[in-house]
């Protein structure tokens, strides 16, 4: 028979407090129910001798100190997994709201363990998506967290829903690469109803609706899920991809709203802030979600995450692309320079980076020519920069012989390369041998980043 | 004894209190609950101590019993170290994975390393001998690269009244017993040390030779010493993490301790993937038969991430009293002082700076200080040596980790956002960076290399900051208005840039290179400059000053000389002469000698 206390002591914002409490644990799950029927869940987030701070999920509308009762579980937040998940859509706490019901005797605990670092296995596969400046120069490896950092308003929701439809594994994957062991998982945090219907809509479009699994929290929905759905998204996901062996793709949306969830949950808890109001446990709370990519010895899955965050004020310094900066892989940075030239996808190509390229591209990869040709190519575009300051100060006719031909190149690699449409599907092939074409527009004494026998073969200028 | 007992009354997230505890001990280690987490007490008021807990809190609850253990958070030094990896509080990961999941259970207690392994054990003293702390009493051969010599701890000394028969044993095995005239002392092959508390040395010695890493910008430029400290500041994406393996992989130290704290789990994993596959240039072994890794990766506990550090510097120091030189790359101490501000914005402690805790730059300091060159109590002379990450928010050296950092180390190697976003690895930036052990190296270098070698440093450097100049003034009227003298300055210092400073980790003849080579290759490079600045003063422009291939020649000579041919390095001095001689003849100035 479980003890249900019947008296709240507080009620404030997403928080209550209840005191005479034997028992509780920290972290469990309790069930809240107000006035007469209507359940709630919530969670154990502080104890303090019998008094008990509980966060509750949904909203606290309604509640009053003496109509509620609150029953403790004595277990952590757990959800119920099986294959069966693929093609449903869940809410923030990991329950059905596509109207049937969903039931599986196997419960997971959202928190997750930590990976070993032994027990992981180093990722080296890629994964091509099409997309030129993310396979040539900030390649995606199976396995990865790679964010992409954007803006209010640029289309990163476009850019993911292509690499979506688009994503297909290397070849040296393809011995254990069946069909139907991929899947998608989408956590959304706080985004617009219209942009959830605009991913499912792309999903359906790619005919990959029946194995995506999504895990709602839209921006009118409680911030207290908001903190959930990122962690029952990533627990399907380790139970896919660890259990039975898929390679799933995490796509979650928006970091930044769930940064903020974070923060408004830390000040109604009076705990004391740290940079731009953020908790000071922000960087360990979100290396808890991206640590939970990867591929692990004991099984043949993996799990890629695709984090997509819009910075405030586009301002890649503000803590939540900063901190996230430092956990993930590398970033994808969106530019709004180059948008409002029409360049799509807009990828800021400089300071964007993949981690884990170095291992998973090159001979026996990709192709043998791919480090070098990519290490040529920021070289030589992040001189364009400079060129160009010097042209908008002393105009473009007036710079040497050698600057004109940077800027062409600059031009070309922009226009052709970057600006490819979020309809265009190339092959790793066609990237690689535009780049050569493009660095032909340089002289060939300009290109000291490449080794003479690879611009011996390649290099047709 | 029995174990004072306490009962916990508060929870939140790591930070624990217990009550009744009034007799427990600051910096003590305890018990907490049924699942025995591991835990530190960081305060104590009245009867209530507050405990940081090492492993994850969820389902622990109020009441609980929270158990005393007496002695501080402390690490087993002995054989079995070396060629492991261990999380923050030294319980073994590679063990732990043997259980069978890739994942880290929680309340897996004490484990430290490897109980029954048996190790032939070689012992030195005899019946009667009289030991002092710190004397060697047995030798153990723990990897093909390691003898590990037992020491009497630092608190412990007598006449040897015991000695066991020679054999294999494992750590738990008394081998030698003391007798000091009141009490008996069983050595074991192991003993233990508090993390927080320094290893005791005879003598600290000054400063006198280098850490050579193979890394030209380093070795030539910024030089760190042994028994020194460096910092690498940098922004994410900036190359921090590769810069410290490439030194984990080449520095000329006897043992690595790379400590991963808060960092990425994969980068963990890349190390133990690629370190056994490595020879280490000096010795042909494998380079993990001298490398230690303590990993505290990001999404495990914080409390443990703040004890990392210590536990790997305790690691260097004990191996440094047998005698080694060790390195410690802390990757990163950032991540160690945000582990600080977390559970101090826990505890509700006063904030200082941006959030951190007011005793940061204290902590700091007290870390670094731990490098030093010694003599220790066994009379063998060691070294640690501190390379610290730093991962400044934004990339903004001006916050307070940075800056508290820049106070204590000597070595300062700024990583630069534009060089990285160029793929000019390593992106040491040649301007902000510095290092203080020039003057304490001189006569090392003058003796091992070559005596002008510093002062090609110094007019190479200077010509770096001309370049520099020159540069504003580029960007405000382009390159072809300036004269040719200054012109040729910016050529060498592309040649200088591209051709020296930026090193290729994954060439095989770039990745790691000898100071000897260093110099030649100077050599070239000073050679050129100053018979083609010769060539401008008399006349002949830039565009012949150049060559046809000679500049592009002399920046991929990187490539094209493997360390045992350096004399093909002599070839292009040669080359260098014959052109400008050539070009001498056509311009009709100077002599002739064709």
């Amino acid at each position: 028979m479980k003890i249900k206390y019947l008296k709240l002591d507080k009620v404030e914002g997403p928080l209550i407090v209840l005191s005479g409490v034997k028992h509780a644990a920290y972290d469990e799950i309790v069930d809240i129910e107000v006035g007469s029927g209507q359940h709630k869940k919530g969670r154990v987030v502080q104890i303090d001798r019998d008094k008990v701070v509980i966060q509750v999920f949904e909203s606290t509308a309604g509640m009053a100190l003496n109509n509620t009762s609150v029953a403790f579980t004595g277990r952590p937040m757990q959800i119920p997994l099986s294959k069966g998940i693929l093609g449903r859509v869940f809410n923030g706490i990991g329950e059905a709201i596509d109207g049937a019901g969903f039931y599986s005797d196997c419960k997971y605990e959202i928190v997750g363990r930590p990976i070993n670092p032994v027990g992981r296995k180093y990722p080296r596969d890629y994964i091509q998506t099409g997309v030129s400046s993310i396979d040539g120069l900030t390649t995606l490896i199976r396995g990865q967290k790679l964010p992409i950092f954007s803006g209010d308003g640029l289309p990163h929701n476009e850019l993911a829903a292509q690499i979506v439809k688009q994503a297909k594994l290397s070849k040296r994957g393809k011995a254990d690469s069946k069909e139907d062991n991929f899947a998608i998982v989408f956590a959304a945090m706080g985004i617009k109803h219209d942009e959830a219907e605009f991913f499912k809509k792309q999903f359906e479009a790619a005919g990959v609706l029946n194995r995506v699994v999504m895990y709602l929290n839209l921006a009118d929905e409680p911030i207290v899920e908001r903190i959930t759905t990122p962690r029952c998204a990533l627990t399907a996901a380790e139970h896919l991809a660890f259990e039975h062996d898929m390679h799933i793709l995490v796509i979650m949306t928006n970091m930044t709203s769930y940064c903020e969830a974070l923060r408004e949950i830390s000040s109604a808890r009076e705990e004391v802030p740290s940079r731009k109001g953020y908790p000071g446990y922000l960087y360990s709370d979100l290396a808890s979600l991206y640590e939970r990519a990867g591929m692990t010895k004991t099984s043949k899955g993996s799990i890629t995450q695709i984090p997509i965050l819009t910075m405030p004020n586009d301002d890649i310094a503000h803590p939540v692309p900063d901190l996230t900066g430092f956990i993930t892989e590398g970033q994808i940075i969106l530019s709004r320079e180059l948008y409002q030239r029409n360049i799509n996808p807009p990828i800021n190509v400089l300071p964007s980076l993949s981690r884990l390229m170095k291992d998973g591209i090159g001979e026996g990869f990709t192709r043998e020519d791919h480090p070098d040709v990519a290490n040529q190519t920021f070289s030589s575009y992040s001189h364009v920069k400079e060129v160009r300051a010097l042209a908008q100060v002393i105009g473009e006719d007036d710079i040497s012989e050698l600057d004109k031909k940077y800027m062409e190149f600059g031009r070309q690699f922009e226009q052709r390369l970057v600006s490819q449409g979020f309809e265009v599907n190339r092959s790793i092939e066609q990237t690689l041998d535009m780049m050569w074409q493009l660095l032909t527009y340089l002289p060939k004494e300009e290109l000291n980043r490449l080794k003479p026998e690879l611009t011996e073969k390649y290099y047709k200028g | 004894m029995d174990a004072i007992k306490g009962r916990i009354i508060f929870i939140n997230g790591p930070v624990v209190k217990a009550e009744n505890a009034d007799s427990f001990k600051m910096r003590e280690m305890v018990q907490i609950g049924r699942r025995k987490l591991i835990g530190e007490v960081i305060s104590i008021e009245n009867d209530i101590a507050t405990i940081q807990v090492y492993e994850e809190t969820t389902g622990l609850e109020c009441g609980e019993e929270v158990i005393s253990t007496g002695k501080p958070l402390s690490v087993k030094l002995g054989p079995g170290i070396i060629g492991n990896i261990f999380d923050g509080i030294e319980r073994p990961l590679l063990k732990l994975y043997e259980t069978g999941t890739a994942f880290i259970p929680e309340g897996i207690g004490m484990l430290s390393i490897d109980q029954d392994k048996l190790w032939e054990v070689n012992i030195t003293v005899k019946i009667g001998d009289q030991l002092e702390p710190g004397s060697i009493y047995a030798e153990v051969r723990e990897s093909s690269l390691i003898v590990h010599k037992l020491m009497v701890p630092p608190n412990q000394r007598g006449k040897v009244v015991f000695t066991e028969k020679l054999g294999s044993y494992n750590i738990e095995h008394t081998v030698v017993t003391l007798n000091d005239g009141a009490d008996f002392y069983e050595l074991k092959l192991y003993q233990e040390w508090p993390v927080r508390i320094p290893r005791p040395a005879a003598k600290r010695k000054p400063i006198q030779q280098p850490l050579i890493t193979g890394q030209r910008v380093i070795d030539t430029f910024f030089p760190i010493a042994k028994g020194g400290t460096a910092a690498i500041p940098g922004g994410f994406g900036t190359g921090k993490t590769i810069t410290q393996h490439q030194l984990a992989k080449w520095s000329d130290a006897d043992i690595i301790v790379y400590v991963g704290c808060g960092e990425r789990g994969n980068e963990i994993t890349e190390v133990l993937e690629d370190f056994p596959e490595i020879v280490d240039p000096k010795s042909g072994k494998s380079l993990m038969e001298r490398t230690v890794l303590i990993a505290n990766t990001s999404n495990m506990p914080v409390a443990a991430r703040e004890a990392s550090i210590y536990t790997g510097i305790t690691i260097a120091e004990y191996y440094r009293d047998m005698g080694y030189d060790i390195a410690i790359m802390a990757d990163s101490t950032s991540r160690w002082a945000e582990a600080l501000r977390e559970i101090s914005g826990r505890l509700e402690e006063m904030p200082a700076e941006e959030g951190y805790p007011a005793y940061l730059p204290s902590r700091l300091a007290q870390f670094y200080e731990r490098a030093a060159e010694v003599v220790a109590l066994s009379g063998q002379e060691g070294s640690v040596t501190i390379i610290g990450a730093v991962s400044p928010a934004g990339g903004d050296f001006s916050e307070p980790v940075t800056q508290n950092t820049k106070r204590v180390v000597s070595s300062f190697l700024a990583l630069d956002k534009n060089l990285a976003y160029s793929r000019h690895y390593p992106a040491i930036n040649w301007l902000n960076s510095y290092s203080g052990y020039i003057a304490d190296l001189r006569d090392w270098y003058s003796d091992n290399v070559a005596p002008e070698m510093l002062e090609l440093r110094v007019k190479l450097l200077k010509l770096l900051q001309e370049e520099n100049k020159l540069l504003e003034i580029v960007k405000l009227v382009g390159e072809d208005i300036l004269p040719d003298d200054q012109r040729l300055i910016l050529e060498i210092a592309r040649v200088i840039k591209n051709g020296y400073l930026q090193q290729n980790a994954y060439h095989k003849d770039d990745a790691n290179v000898s100071l000897v080579k260093q110099y030649r290759m100077l050599k070239v490079i000073d050679r050129l400059f100053e018979r083609a600045m010769e060539a401008v003063k008399n006349g002949v422009p830039i565009a012949t000053v150049k060559g046809n291939d000679l500049f592009y020649k002399i920046t991929t000579m990187k490539y094209n000389v493997p360390e045992d041919r350096l004399d093909i390095l002599d070839a292009l001095i040669n080359e260098i002469d014959s052109f400008y001689d050539s070009l001498k003849c056509r311009y009709g100035k100077g002599e002739c000698k064709l």
